[in-house]
């Protein structure tokens, strides 16, 4: 498999929330506004990124009995070296994320692509593969949040977008409005994958 | 046998090399959390108390008072950060007194996760404000309705227990404090 049809593997036909449906927290949970989408996107990213670099790197010396032990170790050391990090430089979006940054150690997708694709693959195969994956649950984020920020707030990214007498509804914002505007999304998915 | 000890090797390697990396990016990243952690509470104490322009850490046993001074020197009153249980999870108010305890100057909220678009609206100046330069004579309470007197604190739509919350963190914080202080 070449690297551009794994590049639209994962940002389109195998896409990490719509079509493999992992990761189903975070998406649920923080996409209230479009920032808060791209930041959970982002961190899932650089985490994802550099747990399949050195998954594959090591993947020949680490014995098979204990590998899921060991991803899991690698993983939560990135996703605590997020956290420290944006604590320290983002303070805002680290207080809006609260305690969603941490439970990244056990998003499905990272520990996912590690076992199926990195600890089997070269490493600069699984960095593109990584890349495809984080870019596209990225995406998928921020359009979550967009969508619901835009109907449930009237404002995208932070800017008015809904003339003054829209009146928000607050649903969107809430639980129901995620899993609302999850189902349509994915509905769009299929109805657009059948066409093709 | 052989496999075993392999296993052992692995494993404790990999986890000893990640709590190196992790006890350095935590060492070297500490200072500045602490910092903005720092920031965030002098930014609160400057929004309830503009003419605050000195601020002094003082601690009695493990707790911190802020006391602030304007910029004769004149003496205006305490801060204090205190927290309580939310809808979600933990909410941490700053507010601040004045010299006697006497009125409350205002309150702000520092830290809290409650539900977006209703109870996280207890971050809003409509909500906050209610509690600026109300006299202390009694206890706060929530009401549903307008209220009546100063220290009946309008609950915010849908976020009964958001703004019960804040109302009793504020309520135990002040009998803290004058405990703290002995007044």
């Amino acid at each position: 498999m070449n690297s551009t049809q794994l590049i639209i593997k994962g940002v389109w036909t195998d896409h990490p929330i719509f079509r493999q449906l992992l990761g189903m927290c975070p998406t649920l949970a923080v996409t209230t506004s479009s920032i808060n989408g791209i930041s959970m996107g982002l961190a899932v990213l650089f985490v994802l990124f550099f747990s399949s670099f050195v998954v594959s790197l090591i993947k020949k010396i680490v014995p098979s009995q204990v590998r899921i032990a060991v991803y899991t170790v690698i993983i939560a050391t990135f996703v605590t070296i997020v956290d420290i990090f944006l604590k320290a430089y983002f303070p805002d979006i680290s207080r809006a994320l609260g305690p969603y940054i941490p439970l990244i150690i056990v998003n499905c997708i990272i520990l996912g692509r590690c076992e199926v694709f990195a600890s089997r693959h070269s490493l600069g195969v699984s960095l593109i593969d990584a890349l495809a994956m984080g870019s596209g649950f990225t995406w998928g984020l921020f359009v979550l949040g967009s969508i619901r920020e835009l109907f449930g707030a009237g404002t995208i990214l932070g800017f008015k977008i809904m003339p003054a007498f829209y009146n928000p509804l607050i649903i969107m914002i809430l639980p129901a409005g995620a899993f609302l505007v999850l189902g349509t999304l994915v509905g769009v998915m299929n109805k657009i994958e059948q066409k093709r | 046998m052989k496999d075993n000890l392999k296993i052992i090797s692995v494993l404790t390697i990999i986890t000893v090399i990640c709590g190196f990396i992790l006890a350095f990016v935590f060492t070297s990243a500490q200072g500045k959390i602490q910092e903005n952690q720092k920031q965030a509470i002098y930014r609160a104490i400057t929004t309830i108390v503009p003419e605050a322009e000195n601020i002094q850490e003082k601690t009695y046993g493990e707790d911190l008072v802020y006391e602030l001074k304007d910029k004769n020197g004149e003496f205006l009153g305490y801060a204090y950060v205190t927290d309580g249980q939310g809808y979600q999870s933990t909410i941490s108010i700053l507010f601040a007194v004045d010299k006697d305890i006497r009125d409350i100057l205002g309150i702000d909220i520092i830290e809290s996760v409650e539900t977006p678009g209703l109870g996280s609206r207890i971050t809003e100046d409509a909500f906050k404000d209610q509690f600026k330069n109300v006299p202390l004579a009694g206890i706060f309470e929530v009401v549903k309705e307008l209220p009546q007197n100063p220290h009946q604190i309008q609950a915010i739509t849908s976020a009964t227990v958001s703004s019960r919350a804040v109302v009793s963190i504020v309520n135990a914080g002040i009998e803290k404090l004058k405990a703290i202080l002995k007044k």
